[in-house]
């Protein structure tokens, strides 16, 4: 594959170091700074050329007409906005590939023709979220009547690991209906499931009852001997 | 959305001609540029960021115009108006002529002033000078 990447700084360096150890690919990079260039030459070897990867000029240059990708990785989320829209308008690249800055900015690029975009600030968060100690419920889909179904992960520390889904005192209209557990396997409760540290658990509860569901399912055991019971509750 | 030395005129001259204005740009001291006249609300902010774009009420804008110094910045954020916050009129300055083109052909309302400035300057050049101006 003919793969371009615009923009040299960290993520384009060993974006591009690790196309090539893949070996069947031929990477072009697109740069502006000279210092910057040299280093990927250096390093890297002869696949950097310096120019702006958003003008017309420089892309007819890097031959942008025969790449089979295009993969903008500048820190200006409007600049790998406009390289891969040129790309694709006016060099019929087939798959656009953006790194975004700011995560809102995933829906407007795709609607504006974008193939795929990456957010490292998403992806940062996203793992953040789900390592907090609080282990928020997130809403995942609100159904008709006021419920909703709710994703949620359980602490090692709460008093429901060990127990069995039959056991639980869980608020009213609110129901397991699935459990993943830490291997990645979905799994239907019956009564007879026993609760595992680290399960992600999706239930179905009223909104109102949010709080009390999280409470149940993550409080935890007051008998925990180093008082783990300091998140809180 | 951008209060440069264009921004600030064409701000002023809708003002003039009757429209509710409101400027954005990501510094304060670019205001300076608006006439104390000028009644329009001013913000600071970043016009590529749609909660910014929200916030100022794009939403209920008739008509959305970038003219910041970024060609790259005025297209999305001109796109943004348009996609996201469905502004019937926007319009984007673009410097590079070829970008302008792309643009125009994807249906935006684009102004290229490298050639209409061009074209202005042959023109002249073209046109006969004013009398008593020849020569030294």
């Amino acid at each position: 594959m003919y793969i371009i990447v615009i923009g040299a700084g960290k993520v384009g360096y060993y974006l591009a170091k690790e196309l090539l150890a893949e070996g069947e690919n031929e990477v072009l990079v697109i740069e502006k700074d000279g210092a910057k260039c040299e280093r990927i030459a250096e390093e890297l070897g002869d696949i950097v050329l310096r120019g702006d990867g958003c003008e017309a000029a420089t892309m007819s240059l890097a031959g942008f007409g025969r790449a089979d990708m295009v993969i903008a990785v500048t820190g200006d989320d409007e600049d790998n906005l406009v390289s891969c829209q040129v790309a694709k308008v006016k060099f019929n690249v087939p798959r656009t590939v953006a790194r975004i800055n700011n995560p809102k900015n995933e829906e407007i690029f795709r609607r504006l023709g974008i193939d795929a975009t990456i957010s490292a600030t998403a992806a940062i968060l996203a793992h953040i979220e789900q390592e907090l100690p609080t282990h928020p419920l997130i809403p995942l889909l609100t159904l008709r009547m006021g419920l909703e179904i709710v994703g949620l992960k359980i602490p090692p520390t709460a008093a429901v690991v060990g127990k069995r889904v039959g056991e639980l005192m869980l608020p009213q209209q609110s129901l397991i209906a699935l459990i993943i557990d830490s291997r990645g396997s979905p799994n239907a409760p019956t009564g007879q499931t026993v609760i595992q540290a680290e399960d992600e658990v999706v239930a179905v509860t009223r909104t109102e009852n949010e709080g009390a569901l999280r409470a149940a399912l993550t409080a935890p055991s007051t008998s925990e001997p180093f008082g783990a019971a300091a998140s809180g509750q | 959305m951008g209060c440069g030395r264009v921004g600030a005129a064409l701000a002023t001259m809708l003002e003039e001609d009757g429209h509710e204005v409101t400027v954005l740009d990501v510094q304060a001291a670019a205001f300076r540029r608006l006439p104390a006249e000028f009644k329009g609300r001013r913000h600071v902010g970043n016009g590529i960021d749609q909660e910014v774009l929200a916030r100022i009420g794009v939403g209920g804008a008739d008509a959305f115009i970038a003219v910041t110094q970024g060609d790259n910045r005025n297209v999305m954020a001109t796109q943004m108006a348009r996609e996201l916050f469905g502004v019937k009129r926007a319009l984007c300055r673009i410097y590079d002529p070829i970008r302008e083109e792309i643009y125009r052909n994807l249906g935006l309302e684009t102004i290229s002033p490298t050639l209409v400035g061009a074209r202005l300057l042959r023109e002249t050049l073209e046109r006969a000078p004013p009398a008593g101006k020849t020569g030294g």
